[in-house]
């Protein structure tokens, strides 16, 4: 099958530190990938990249084949602008650790505005497709209220919601339960479950919650000082982790507990 | 103190034009303040620099030096004619508070949250787009106090057009004390009065806009 998302040799600087030294990353659809490593890493960079929130320094990343991050124009590879970016991120959707709510709308206007300002979708059509897709998310009783009203396990369900009003065939997940107290992380990684378990959107998610990323990904990465250090399925990663620094990082987790 | 409805009679005179100039010059300097606003988070470094330019210069030089430059300078040095004075009044007021005011739009955009622009971004909407529905009615609610303020103010720096031979409340109070130098104290504190009169529903309005703004902002 061929990938939804590549990552070739993609490097990444903030300034003089380089927090990603060359990726190759191939994401295939429908895949659930957990990105796990110490922060600082560069999981987060990893996924923002994609989301054209942050420029690669290096390398290429292709969505469906398509060069993400350069276009072609008269016949040279130039940086992307604005309408190519549009063209392409489309496809890919985010969900942030601090949520990031329209804090003037209601939470139903929330996952109303891009369908019908991106996608030209009525928006009576829109509405009730909005409804259905906060009800999924236990929220349907509060569609009239405003962000600042909701508990955060509440506001980041609904930005769940919001993301996926676009269906995007990818969803990234920026350390979504971080902001969280810890009894409303439950809640979050509940509807996550739900949306994996559904299947056909390729996930990657940045995560602190092992047991978790363990559980629902297909396909574990982990991260070390901007490489790629191992990969492998979750049983693999967990019960034989070959290098030192994972079996230091899942060691400290595991005596963390 | 006999002499009040007197007084009173020769000042209102001069209500209409302060009004005038007040409502002219609120509108112009709203424009002027949006449009600089938004021209300084341009992108484009060219329209960045200009628009900086232009708020530099106007904030650092006194507004009553600008009236008269408009009013004096422009004409003899350059033959250029603004116009009857009420338009030299309104065009220095609003070039001299918009360049104020357009920080207030800068800030205000500036202060949005990173984090809404990357959300707006994530679910594609335009540059466009972003602005329209999800930045500015955010700066919007955070600038109205402060704008309120700033009419306010507007409405004092009216007083300076008599300077330029305008007919307002202050030119016609001058022109009874002139006459009557025993009524200064009186013809004063009346100009006072009708000045507060005029600041109280702008005070309102701030008082309003504060609570407006503290509705819905919070991230």
């Amino acid at each position: 099958m061929e990938p939804i998302v590549q990552y070739k040799d993609v490097h990444k600087s903030f300034g003089q530190t380089e927090v990603l030294k060359g990726i190759d990353l191939d994401i295939k659809p429908s895949e659930k990938v957990a990105l796990i490593g110490p922060s600082g890493s560069g999981k987060t960079t990893i996924i923002r990249m994609l989301m054209t929130l942050e420029e690669p320094t290096a390398g290429i990343i292709e969505v469906n084949g398509e060069n993400l991050w350069q276009m072609e124009k008269k016949g040279e590879w130039v940086t992307a602008d604005e309408n190519h970016l549009r063209s392409i991120r489309g496809d890919i959707g985010m969900v942030f650790q601090h949520f990031n709510l329209f804090p003037h709308m209601t939470i139903l206007e929330n996952c109303m505005l891009a369908p019908v300002l991106v996608k030209n979708e009525s928006k009576s059509e829109v509405k009730a497709t909005a409804v259905e897709m906060l009800e999924k998310v236990g929220l349907g009783d509060k569609i009239e209220l405003y962000p600042a009203q909701l508990s955060g396990g509440q506001k980041q369900r609904v930005a769940m919601a919001r993301a996926l009003m676009m269906r995007p065939k990818v969803m990234l997940f920026d350390e979504v339960t971080s902001a969280l107290d810890p009894e409303l992380v439950g809640e979050v990684l509940e509807v996550i479950r739900d949306l994996a378990k559904e299947g056909e959107m390729a996930m990657i998610l940045v995560t602190h919650e092992m047991d978790f990323a363990l559980d629902i990904a297909d396909r574990v990465v982990f991260l070390n000082e901007g490489v790629i250090e191992e990969q492998g399925a979750p049983s693999e990663i967990l019960m034989n982790p070959e290098s030192e620094r994972l079996q230091d990082f899942l060691g400290r987790f595991t005596s963390s507990r | 103190m006999s002499s009040l409805p007197d007084i009173f009679s020769t000042v209102v005179q001069g209500l209409g034009v302060t009004l005038q100039v007040l409502v002219l010059s609120i509108i112009c300097a709203s424009i002027i303040a949006f449009v600089a606003g938004l021209s300084r988070v341009n992108t484009n470094p060219l329209l960045r620099g200009f628009t900086g330019f232009y708020v530099e210069i106007f904030r650092g030089t006194s507004l009553i030096v600008q009236l008269f430059w408009f009013s004096y300078a422009l004409p003899g040095l350059f033959n250029i004619h603004l116009g009857s004075d009420i338009w030299v009044a309104v065009l220095a007021i609003s070039l001299n508070y918009g360049a104020y005011m357009s920080e207030i739009v800068r800030g205000s955009i500036q202060a949005v949250a990173v984090g809404q622009t990357e959300a707006s971004v994530a679910l594609n909407l335009s540059k466009f787009q972003r602005m329209r529905h999800v930045i500015l009615p955010q700066a919007l609610r955070m600038m109205l106090p402060e704008y309120g303020n700033y009419l306010i103010q507007i409405l004092k720096a009216t007083s300076l057009v008599s300077l330029i031979g305008l007919t307002d409340l202050l030119y016609y109070g001058n022109i009874y004390r002139s006459t009557h130098l025993a009524e200064s104290p009186t013809v004063y504190v009346l100009l006072l009065v009708m000045y507060f009169v005029i600041a109280l529903p702008l005070i309102a309005f701030t008082r309003k806009m504060e609570s407006v703004s503290k509705k819905g902002v919070a991230s």
